[in-house]
């Protein structure tokens, strides 16, 4: 074996191991074995950290890619089914992510869920979710990513309704886990045409077969916006989004592994894995950025009026999910991708900070909250860089990304003027970003204390949440210095060759349109992102414009953004209230013309039932009775002959014996 | 009259049947030993005239007939200290009554 193929072993079996031991044992344990999951997904981390040096930083190729491929089923006339790796520089990249980011959540988790029921369970769900998840960005073909697809879903439903007794907790884990069916059934069926069309599963025999056009045309189309559909529902993009913020009822720290840096970033890393297949359709391409673009926007808007702090930080999430989306679509692949990474730490930090406060307040409404600086130095520093970072502040990691997302955008947007509207959006959206993540930093840390009682116990966290907080917001500023100058990961994370084969895209703009773009975005995006944070700073800290005046003045655009637009609402309506109403006629269904008919054939079957216990009764158990006494009478009959007096027995076996003398020649005769 | 096989014959098995009757009927375990003594030499009987009218030379019935003669006084011995066990232990040698293996 491989070091490669040993390290992917390694990596997604430790977890599966801790999973599987924590379940058995977890209760019995010291410490209801936290240790041993939060061991585990260190150890990961390790591994990890050994492959990234390895892949990135001693092979830097572009081209990198080893496969490992093993039999799973299948065969002998039927299809093959495969379990195996594909490790090229993007997993190595995304391995490196979740297991950091699982690895500091498993630390904080131990700070923050001290004491609460079912402490051992939680950590073998945290272990079953890393595994699923290290397994989907490290497999070979469509079949382990659908499978891994749905375990990922299924620790995301056991996670968010992890207080099960809450009736909240368990409506949002319900809620997230159908809406997110919906998409997945579309990748299902994405999946089916692949397969119907291609025949095979394993992703890089997939791409040689789109390439050489196996599936072109409208198909080919479908078969990719099916497979977007999927991460549609994973990745919460408008209309499927509405999952993601009632997730938030799960713990904190969750909400930054599963909903904020890994899970929800499951649906942009299967578009980055699958680019030759969504590259080589125009349509689904636009269809994604659309798509992403709408998400992008609308629930930045959305995330302005929230006033519980990890809603807004979940709209927030939404939006920055829409933002890579959206970067995929216009081809813009690296910036994508480079954005889920940069997003998955400042986002993680934003969400662990936020548990900070919560933990600190037991209050997560931002207007209990407020003058929280004093009180969590750490937490305020941390969060303050994580806010720069997600705002687009030049120096910090989100600036990279964003930067290069809007760069792809207006490159798109020069090249087909058609479509210039994306880029205008996605620019609106970074200072709506800024303003609503500066509203988030002021309301909590600065002013005076809304809610005195709650403020005086407040205190900071112990150093087991700190310290991830810290780590992470070390990552957020590092995490940028990977694009500027062309550094490895602009270098190394490309679009595959396919997708410049198929169709234009960003990279179609030559070199001088890129540079043009790229400085053109650069000076725009840092004019709107220090915009939004003033007009935040002017609203929320020196209360220069007061923020309820303008609530009343644009009342329609406030209720429209505070009530999220009436997406539930529309849903309610209409898809809900169709399926109850289904629900109903199929109950009726049932209780008249099911039941009616039971009740029909009753009679019949009692008097068959009836007439087939007296046959078993008196036929059968008679005949069985009969045998039974004359066993008894042949047996009681034989034990007359054995008396045992041995004269009798001399006498019957003299008699005998003459008998047989006597008869000797008929018994010949018989037998001749 | 012509002494010839039958006639020896005819003996033993009056003889024989003597002894199967006293020994299935008697209930006295010596009578029964008496009647067993009666089935021997009807035996002995039948091998010594077997020998007396075979066309060969050898003596092998006459043989025969003195190892049966031994082995019935060793038997008759056995048997007698048999009765004897049997008459300390049940203090009775009537057959019937001797049953506590039987049940």
């Amino acid at each position: 074996m491989e070091i490669y193929e040993i390290l992917a072993w390694a990596i997604i079996g430790l977890p599966l191991a801790s999973f599987g031991l924590q379940l058995a044992f977890g209760k019995r344990l010291p410490r209801q074995g936290d240790w041993l999951p939060t061991g585990a997904i260190w150890l990961s981390l390790i591994l990890g950290i050994v492959l990234f040096v390895k892949v990135i930083v001693l092979e830097y190729d572009p081209h990198f890619l080893k496969q490992y491929s093993y039999l799973w089923f299948g065969g002998a006339g039927m299809m093959e089914f495969h379990f195996g790796f594909h490790i090229d520089n993007l997993t190595a990249v995304m391995v490196m992510v979740v297991t950091i980011v699982s690895a500091l959540v498993h630390l904080f988790s131990i700070g923050y869920m001290h004491g609460e029921d079912c402490y051992d369970r939680y950590f073998a769900y945290l272990s079953l979710f890393s595994f699923s998840m290290l397994l989907l960005v490290l497999c070979d073909n469509l079949f382990v990513l659908y499978i891994t697809w749905e375990l990922v879903g299924v620790s995301s439903y056991l996670l968010i309704g992890f207080f099960f007794w809450k009736t909240s907790a368990a409506n949002a884990c319900m809620k997230a886990f159908l809406t997110t069916r919906v998409g997945d059934v579309f990748m299902f069926l994405g999946i089916m045409l692949v397969v119907r069309e291609i025949g095979l599963l394993n992703y890089s025999k997939v791409f040689d077969a789109v390439a050489h056009g196996q599936l072109n045309g409208t198909l080919l189309t479908i078969a990719a916006v099916c497979l977007f559909g999927g991460a549609v529902g994973k990745s919460a993009q408008f209309p499927l989004h509405v999952w993601l913020p009632d997730a938030m009822e799960g713990p904190t720290p969750v909400s930054a592994l599963i909903h904020a840096a890994t899970m929800v970033a499951a649906g942009v890393y299967m578009v980055g894995r699958l680019f030759p297949i969504f590259s080589a359709s125009h349509e689904a391409m636009l269809v994604i950025a659309y798509i992403g673009l709408i998400t992008a926007f609308f629930a930045a808007t959305i995330a302005i009026t929230q006033t519980d702090i990890k809603r807004v930080l979940a709209y927030s999430t939404v939006s920055q999910l829409g933002y890579m989306i959206t970067a995929l679509g216009v081809g813009a692949f690296t910036a994508g991708l480079y954005h889920l990474m940069t997003h998955a730490f400042f986002k993680a930090l934003l969400f662990l900070g936020s548990g900070s406060v919560i933990h600190a307040l037991h209050s997560q409404e931002l207007p209990d909250m407020g003058g929280l600086k004093k009180k969590l130095p750490i937490t305020w520093a941390t969060m303050l860089i994580a806010t720069l970072a997600i705002s687009g502040v030049p120096f910090f990691s989100g600036f990279g990304s964003k930067d290069a997302i809007l760069a792809g955008a207006l490159a798109f947007g020069m090249e087909n003027p058609s479509h210039m509207p994306i880029f205008i959006g996605l620019w609106l959206a970074a200072g709506v970003t800024a303003f609503y993540m500066f509203r988030l930093i002021f309301l909590t840390f600065y002013g005076e204390p809304r809610v005195p009682e709650k403020f005086a116990h407040a205190h900071e966290s112990p150093s087991v949440m700190t310290i991830p907080l810290i780590t992470l917001a070390a990552l957020s500023v590092l995490g940028g210095f990977g694009l500027y100058g062309g550094l490895w990961f602009n270098h190394l994370i490309v679009a595959p060759a396919a997708a410049h084969a198929a169709e234009g895209a960003a990279e179609h703009g030559g070199e001088h349109s890129e540079h043009f773009a790229h400085y053109l975005a650069m000076v725009l995006s840092i004019i709107v992102a220090l915009s939004g944070i003033f007009l935040s700073y002017l609203v929320y800290y020196k209360k220069k414009i007061s923020a309820e005046s303008w609530a009343v003045k644009l009342r329609p655009l406030y209720d429209l953004s505070f009530h999220k637009y009436w997406v539930d609402e529309f849903y309610d309506k209409t898809a809900i209230r169709f399926l109850l109403w289904i629900r109903m006629v199929f109950a009726r269904f049932d209780n008249k013309v099911i039941d009616g008919l039971v009740n029909i054939t009753a009679p019949g079957l009692r008097g068959t039932s009836t007439f087939s216990g007296a046959w078993d009764k008196y036929v059968v158990d008679g005949l069985v009775n009969l045998l039974a006494i004359a066993t008894q009478i042949a047996g009681a009959a034989s034990t007359l002959i054995q008396s045992g007096v041995i004269q009798n027995y001399i006498l019957k076996a003299s008699l005998a014996a003459g008998a047989v003398l006597l008869l000797h020649n008929y018994i010949i005769r018989l037998f001749a | 009259m012509n002494i010839g096989i039958e006639h020896y014959l005819v003996v033993s098995i009056i003889l024989f049947l003597l002894g199967v009757f006293i020994v299935s009927t008697r209930r006295n375990g010596i009578r029964v030993l008496m009647g067993i003594e009666l089935i021997l030499n009807a035996a002995n009987l039948n091998l010594i005239a077997f020998n007396r009218f075979s066309p060969s030379a050898s003596a092998n019935g006459s043989v025969f007939a003195v190892f049966v003669i031994i082995l019935a006084a060793a038997e008759a011995a056995v048997a007698l200290a048999i009765v004897l066990a049997i008459y300390q232990q049940f203090s009775t040698v009537h057959l019937e009554e001797i049953s506590s293996m039987k049940h």
